[in-house]
C-alpha cells in the first residue's frame, strides 16, 4: 500500500482556497494513509457524507482500537477525555447535547445580533483610527469571536489572550502531546475556579446556566468544564479563519465583493453569502472521523467493522453533483446544504452563532470601508495551513 | 404537504428554525425543535423543503396527500 496518499493533502499554492487536486478527484470511497501509518478510508462524495454521517454503523467513539485519530496529541489524550458530545454517539450524545444546545439556539443568538454588530462596528472605529496598513487577521479575525465567546460563556475579557494562545495550542497538528498537556490543564483549572463562582453566584451566561444544570444533577462538574473549554477553543480561531480567509477570497473576486457591499442591506443576500463563503473556503480540511462498527457496503468497496473513516467535508462542498462548477465563488448559489459545519448528529454546536457573527462581519466591513485593498501582493499572503482547520497568519489591508 | 417531525432523532442544529420560523420554533431548555404547523400553506413549501433539506439529523419528513 505504499502508494496510498498521505492525507490530510496539501493544497495547491496558486489555488489555495480549493481543496487538493487529489481530494476533487478521488474515487467516492478509497484509502488513505495517516500520521500513524494506518490507512482508514476516505469518503469525499457530498450524497454519501449525508447517508453515512447519519449512519449507526458509524461511531465517533474515539476511544475504540482502530479509531482514526487526527493527531498524534489527540490520540495520546482519548483514553482520557471524558464522554463529551464529541466522543459519544446516541442515545448518549443525545442526551449530553442537550444539555448545552439552549445558548445557541436560534432565537437567542439573534438576540445577541445587535451585540456582536456593537462589538463589529468598535473594533472597525480602532481600525480606521489607527494606521494602515493593518493586520486584518489582529484586528478583526480574532478580537470578534473571542469578544463574542468570552462575553457568552461569561469568560473576563482580561483572559484573552491566555485563551488565545491555550486554543492555538490545543488545535494545531504539531503539538506533541507532552506540551499540550499543560496548556489543557490550566484552561480546565481556569473555567473550574470560574465555573464554582458562577454556582455560587449565577449571572446571565453560558458558564452559570452549566453551573444550574450541573447542581441539579442533569450533568457532572468535570463534563461542564471540559464543554465550556470545548467550546471556547472550537468557536475561535475557526471564525476568525472564516472572517480573514473570506475578506482574502472577495478581495480576490472584486465582482462579488461589489456585489455583497451593493446588497449588504438584505439580509437574505447576506446570510446566503455567508454560507457560499462558508462552502467555499470549508475550513476544516482534516476531515471529521469515525469508525466502522459493522460491515457497510459503499458503492464496489465493503468497509469493515473496526475500519476507520474519513469524511473530507471539502470533497462534499466541491462536490459537482452537488455544487455545479464548484470552484466559482457565486454569492447568489443555493449553498446551504453544504458541510462545512459537518453533517449529521454531531453538526457544529456552534454553528447558529458563527452565523450571525459572519453575517454581521461581511454585511459591515465592506460597506464602512469601501476601498479596503491588500497591502501585499497576493502570492505574499501568508497562510497557516496546519491546523485542524486553515487559516491566514496575516492580511495586511489598506484602504 | 403534510410535515412530519422526528422528535427523537432531532439534535437542535436550528436550521429548520432559520430557514422556516413559521413552521419550526426551539424549545427553551434544550433547542430540540417544536412543529409549529405540521400543514403548512403553501407559501411556506419552498422553505419547509429547505428545512427539510439541510436538517443534520434527517429528522424532518415531508409527504404530499
Amino acid at each position: 500500500m505504499s502508494d496510498t496518499p498521505y492525507y490530510p493533502m496539501t493544497r495547491q499554492a496558486t489555488c489555495p482556497f480549493a481543496p487538493a487536486a487529489a481530494i476533487r478527484d478521488a474515487e467516492p470511497v478509497s484509502k488513505v494513509r495517516i500520521w500513524d501509518g494506518s490507512t482508514p478510508w476516505l469518503v469525499t462524495r457530498h450524497a454519501d457524507q449525508r447517508d453515512l454521517l447519519n449512519d449507526p454503523r458509524l461511531s465517533i467513539d474515539e476511544k475504540k482500537p482502530g479509531y482514526p485519530h487526527m493527531t498524534k496529541a489527540r490520540a495520546a489524550i482519548a483514553p482520557h477525555i471524558p464522554e463529551l458530545i464529541t466522543n459519544t454517539d446516541p442515545p448518549e450524545h443525545t442526551r449530553l447535547r442537550r444539555t448545552v444546545n439552549a445558548p445557541f439556539m436560534v432565537k437567542r443568538v439573534e438576540a445577541l445580533r445587535p451585540q456582536i454588530q456593537r462589538v463589529i462596528d468598535g473594533l472597525i472605529d480602532d481600525m480606521l483610527a489607527g494606521p494602515h496598513p493593518v493586520d486584518l487577521v489582529q484586528a478583526i479575525g480574532l478580537p470578534v469571536p473571542t469578544l463574542v465567546i468570552t462575553e457568552i460563556l461569561g469568560v473576563p475579557y482580561a483572559d484573552h489572550a491566555f485563551f488565545q494562545a491555550a486554543s492555538r495550542r490545543a488545535i494545531s497538528h504539531d503539538t506533541d502531546p507532552d506540551d499540550d498537556a499543560p496548556s489543557g490543564q490550566a484552561l480546565g483549572e481556569y473555567l473550574g475556579e470560574l465555573l464554582t463562582q458562577k454556582i455560587a453566584a449565577p449571572a446571565d451566561d453560558v458558564l452559570s446556566e452549566m453551573g444550574a444544570r450541573v447542581t441539579a444533577g442533569e450533568m457532572t462538574f468535570a463534563e461542564a468544564v471540559t464543554m465550556g473549554s470545548a467550546i471556547l477553543i472550537a468557536g475561535h480561531e475557526t471564525s476568525a479563519s472564516m472572517i480573514s480567509l473570506g475578506t482574502l477570497a472577495l478581495l480576490r473576486s472584486p465582482e462579488q465583493l461589489e456585489l455583497l457591499r451593493t446588497r449588504s442591506d438584505d439580509p437574505k443576500f447576506v446570510a446566503n453569502a455567508a454560507e457560499e463563503l462558508l462552502r467555499y473556503l470549508t475550513i476544516v480540511h482534516s476531515g471529521i472521523r469515525r469508525i466502522a462498527v459493522e460491515d457497510i457496503e459503499l458503492h464496489d468497496t465493503v468497509i469493515r467493522a473496526g475500519d476507520g473513516v474519513i469524511f473530507e467535508l471539502a470533497g462534499a462542498n466541491y462536490d459537482p453533483a452537488a455544487f455545479p462548477d464548484p470552484e466559482r465563488l457565486d454569492l447568489t448559489r443555493p449553498a446551504r446544504s453544504h458541510h462545512a459545519f459537518g453533517y449529521g448528529a454531531h453538526q457544529c454546536l456552534g454553528q447558529s452563532l458563527a452565523r450571525v457573527e459572519l453575517q454581521v462581519v461581511y454585511s459591515t466591513l465592506y460597506r464602512r470601508i469601501p476601498t479596503l485593498a491588500l497591502a501585499v501582493p497576493f502570492e505574499e499572503v501568508e497562510f497557516a495551513m496546519e491546523g485542524v482547520a486553515y487559516g491566514l497568519k496575516s492580511l495586511p489591508v489598506t484602504w | 404537504m403534510k410535515v412530519e417531525f422526528d422528535e427523537p432523532k432531532c439534535v437542535a442544529a436550528g436550521q429548520c428554525a432559520m430557514v422556516a420560523p413559521d413552521v419550526f420554533d426551539q424549545r427553551d431548555d434544550d433547542g430540540v425543535a417544536i412543529l409549529l404547523d405540521p400543514t403548512p400553506p403553501e407559501d411556506q413549501h419552498d422553505s419547509v423543503r429547505e428545512a427539510a433539506a439541510v436538517c443534520p439529523a434527517a429528522a424532518i419528513r415531508l409527504t404530499t396527500p
